[in-house]
């Protein structure tokens, strides 16, 4: 199987997805002639033109409507966010407009649409451009939120957002798009909304996703030279949330420690601890414990940042406390 | 607006002047004495080398690991600095974006406590926090340093409302770049300031491109100065290039917010020498290397250099003695920031909220 990256996997989808169906465009800052501020987009104004892919001002309110407004007749925009940290401007587009609009309408207009770029932290951008908002945007009911981890997921659950008739929020990641992974050449899509067993255990479950995939599979295989054997569950998508995949895991492994990049009041983890304790209650044989970042504006200092992150040490600590071996 | 606590400008009658796109010929102040015009190009000078130099050895530090995250340098732009925060008081203030270095260092920051900043040490003109982006200074009016585009521009407007509730004549300058003008937060902001007539002043410097994106493919009009006619503001176009253009155009503009509490849009035609941040190249994909070589000629550094020099106010000898001077505080910096220690770990969780009230 060819192993390609993130990145490449990425375009692989907006082109299979544009090629398939000309009212997909895509639209955003720098995709066209800089090729994707990330290279995400690399080739597609050459293919597709410049009607198609549509570089914009910095205006990301604005873009957000005017993908919201093709939406409603009838096109099927993919609207890039440089990251997702300047989707902040366009939020009410987001939530007031593409979230609730078949509903307000009473089910007459659909959003086809999906809001698409890197999420979360790299390295040492500071404060401003280093947030995870998966967590925000799967409080909305009306949107979809997924956050692949591999190229692989990446390229199916891409296609899947494309050709989803709802608006759907899509968190990549910058620390990502380099990493690398097999990826079929023939095509599939990924259902939107199903969790994915990426590692097999019967002592703990990892509960996971997005950028916190790998680390929890670099935990899973550093615990695993100590013995202890990791379920990883990459949830893939945050909304819907696959609680029968969590239940399942839990329930054999009777353990959980939730990873995640963003910070902990209300996070993703919280929401998993939730349908934990109200579905396998009794399988529990110790309390949920949660891997995130710390409860701070990210610092821009290395050894800050560092301090700040869920990392591989950190989650390794969780699961040695939750398995008793460490208080 | 209304505010009961304004002291000054009532009555002051709103004279826009009419908007203007080259630059007047002369200010109307009467000419300086030789020595006086002597010591005050030099002191331009010097604020714009100190840059150039500082920010030479900030891309090198890049490149070999001692700053990271994003950087985005201001060489070739120094005279927009330079020439509008010389006619600044010292109780005025100053807001800018994320390219940040250049006004800092105009402003009088110190050049340790910025490449600590950029190094991430305590010493760091905010202990570490920031980086690159986010420098401030309190003491020096300095309030940022700001990542988002557009996100300073209202705040700018807000720091406008202070002064005028308060009653004070200072002003705020808030720098951008061309591509932040069409951004939301501008219109609503400049709509603001010229609505309730705010002391500040606007400069757009308009280096060509916001990342690849040329001017003309990103702004209906290219013209950005004649933006501030929707807002009933006073504006003009100034050359970038020319320390004495800009200082001209914003002595008149800050005369302007002192004393009639007028807000001004000043575009201000520049250029950008480096990629848009250390990951970007310095031409290729958006821009070639001969449009490059061409704005390379006019310097800003380069042509205060020999106005000085046909006027008789800098021999090679001062150059050279001024550049080493600069060159070994810049090394100083270097030198300070190698040995400011890493903040605390504690550090981390300090300054989210204070814990005080106005009890
Ligand atoms: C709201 C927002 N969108 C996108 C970005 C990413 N970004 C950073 S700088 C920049 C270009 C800004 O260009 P300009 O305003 O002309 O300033 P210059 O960089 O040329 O000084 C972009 C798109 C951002 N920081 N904020
Ligand atoms: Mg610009």
């Amino acid at each position: 199987m060819p192993v390609i990256t993130y990145r490449e996997a990425l375009n692989q989808a907006l082109r299979e997805e544009m090629q398939r169906d000309d009212r997909v465009f895509l639209m955003g800052e720098e995709v066209a002639v800089y090729q994707g501020a990330y290279k995400v987009s690399k080739g597609l104004l050459q293919e597709f033109g410049e009607q198609r892919v549509v570089d914009t001002p910095i205006t990301e309110l604005g873009f957000a409507g005017v993908g919201v407004g093709a939406a409603m007749v009838g096109l099927r925009p993919v609207i890039e966010f440089m990251t997702w940290n300047f989707a902040l401007l366009a939020i009410d587009q987001v939530v007031n407009a593409a979230a609730k609009m078949l509903y307000m309408t009473g089910g007459q207009f659909n959003m086809p649409m999906v809001f698409r770029g890197p999420n979360g932290a790299a390295l040492q951008l500071a404060a401003q451009h280093s947030q995870a908002w998966e967590s925000w945007l799967a409080h909305i009911p009306g949107l979809k939120v997924v956050v692949p981890g591999t190229p692989y997921d990446a390229k199916g659950l891409l296609k899947a957002a494309i050709r989803d008739d709802n608006p759907v929020c899509f968190l990549e990641g910058e620390m990502l798009y380099n990493t690398k992974g097999e990826v079929p050449d023939e095509e599939y899509v990924i259902p939107i909304g199903k969790a994915d067993l990426k590692r097999e255990g019967d002592h703990v479950t990892l509960i996971t996703h997005g950028k916190m995939v790998l680390v929890a599979l670099q935990a899973a295989d550093q615990l695993a030279k100590d013995g202890i054997r990791c379920d990883v569950l990459d949830l893939r998508t945050v909304r819907p949330m696959d609680v029968d995949a969590i239940a399942e895991s839990v329930r054999k492994t009777n353990r959980a420690v939730v990873v995640e990049e963003g910070w902990e009041l209300c996070g993703v983890g919280a929401q998993v601890v939730d349908y934990v304790q109200r579905t396998c209650f009794d399988h529990l044989d110790a309390p949920v414990l949660r891997v995130h970042q710390a409860d701070v504006p990210m610092p821009y200092a290395k050894n800050l940042e560092k301090a700040a992150k869920p990392d591989v040490p950190k989650t390794i600590a969780a699961v040695r406390q939750v398995l008793y071996l460490d208080r | 607006m209304t505010t009961t606590k304004s002291t000054r400008r009532r009555g002051a009658a709103a004279t826009a002047p009419a908007e203007s796109a080259a630059t007047p010929a002369a200010s109307t102040a009467p000419a300086p004495s030789p020595a006086d015009r002597r010591a005050l190009h030099r002191e331009l000078l010097y604020s714009m080398l100190l840059q150039r130099r500082f920010e030479e050895r900030t891309a090198e530090m890049y490149a070999i690991g001692r700053i990271g995250g994003f950087c985005h340098l201001y060489i070739g732009q120094e005279a927009v600095s330079t020439g509008i925060i010389s006619q600044l008081r010292p109780d005025d203030y100053i807001i800018t974006t994320y390219r940040d270095h250049g006004q800092a260092l105009a402003r009088g920051m110190a050049p340790n406590a910025l490449m600590a900043e950029l190094f991430g040490r305590i010493d760091g003109c905010v202990r570490g926090k920031g980086g690159s982006m986010h420098l401030f200074d309190k003491a020096l009016g300095f309030l940022g340093g700001h990542g988002i585009v557009g996100g300073h521009i209202p705040i700018a407007a807000g720091v406008g409302f202070a002064i005028k509730y308060r009653g004070g004549d200072q002003v705020i300058v808030c720098f951008m770049g061309e591509a932040a003008v069409n951004n939301g937060a501008f219109h609503e902001a400049l709509n603001m300031a010229g609505l309730w007539k705010l002391p500040c002043l606007f400069v757009i410097e308009n280096n060509r491109y916001g990342m690849g994106t040329a001017v003309e493919r990103a702004s209906a009009i290219n013209d950005i100065y004649k933006r501030g006619a929707s807002y009933d503001m006073p504006r003009e176009m100034v050359d970038g290039q020319d320390v004495f253009a800009v200082r001209d155009a914003a002595g008149r503009a800050i005369a302007r917010a002192r004393t009639e509490s007028m807000p001004t849009l000043l575009e201000i035609r520049t250029y950008r020498f480096m990629g848009h941040s250390m990951s970007d190249a310095v031409s290729g994909t958006y821009r070639t290397k001969e449009e490059l070589e061409s704005y390379l000629k006019r310097d800003p550094i380069a042509l205060l250099k020999s106005r000085m020099e046909e006027d008789g106010d800098l021999t090679e000898a001062d150059w050279t003695t001024m550049d080493d001077e600069i060159k070994a505080i810049v090394q100083g910096s270097i030198d300070f920031a190698e040995n400011s220690p890493e903040p605390p770990i504690e550090a981390l969780f300090e300054d989210v909220l204070v814990d005080t009230t106005s009890d």
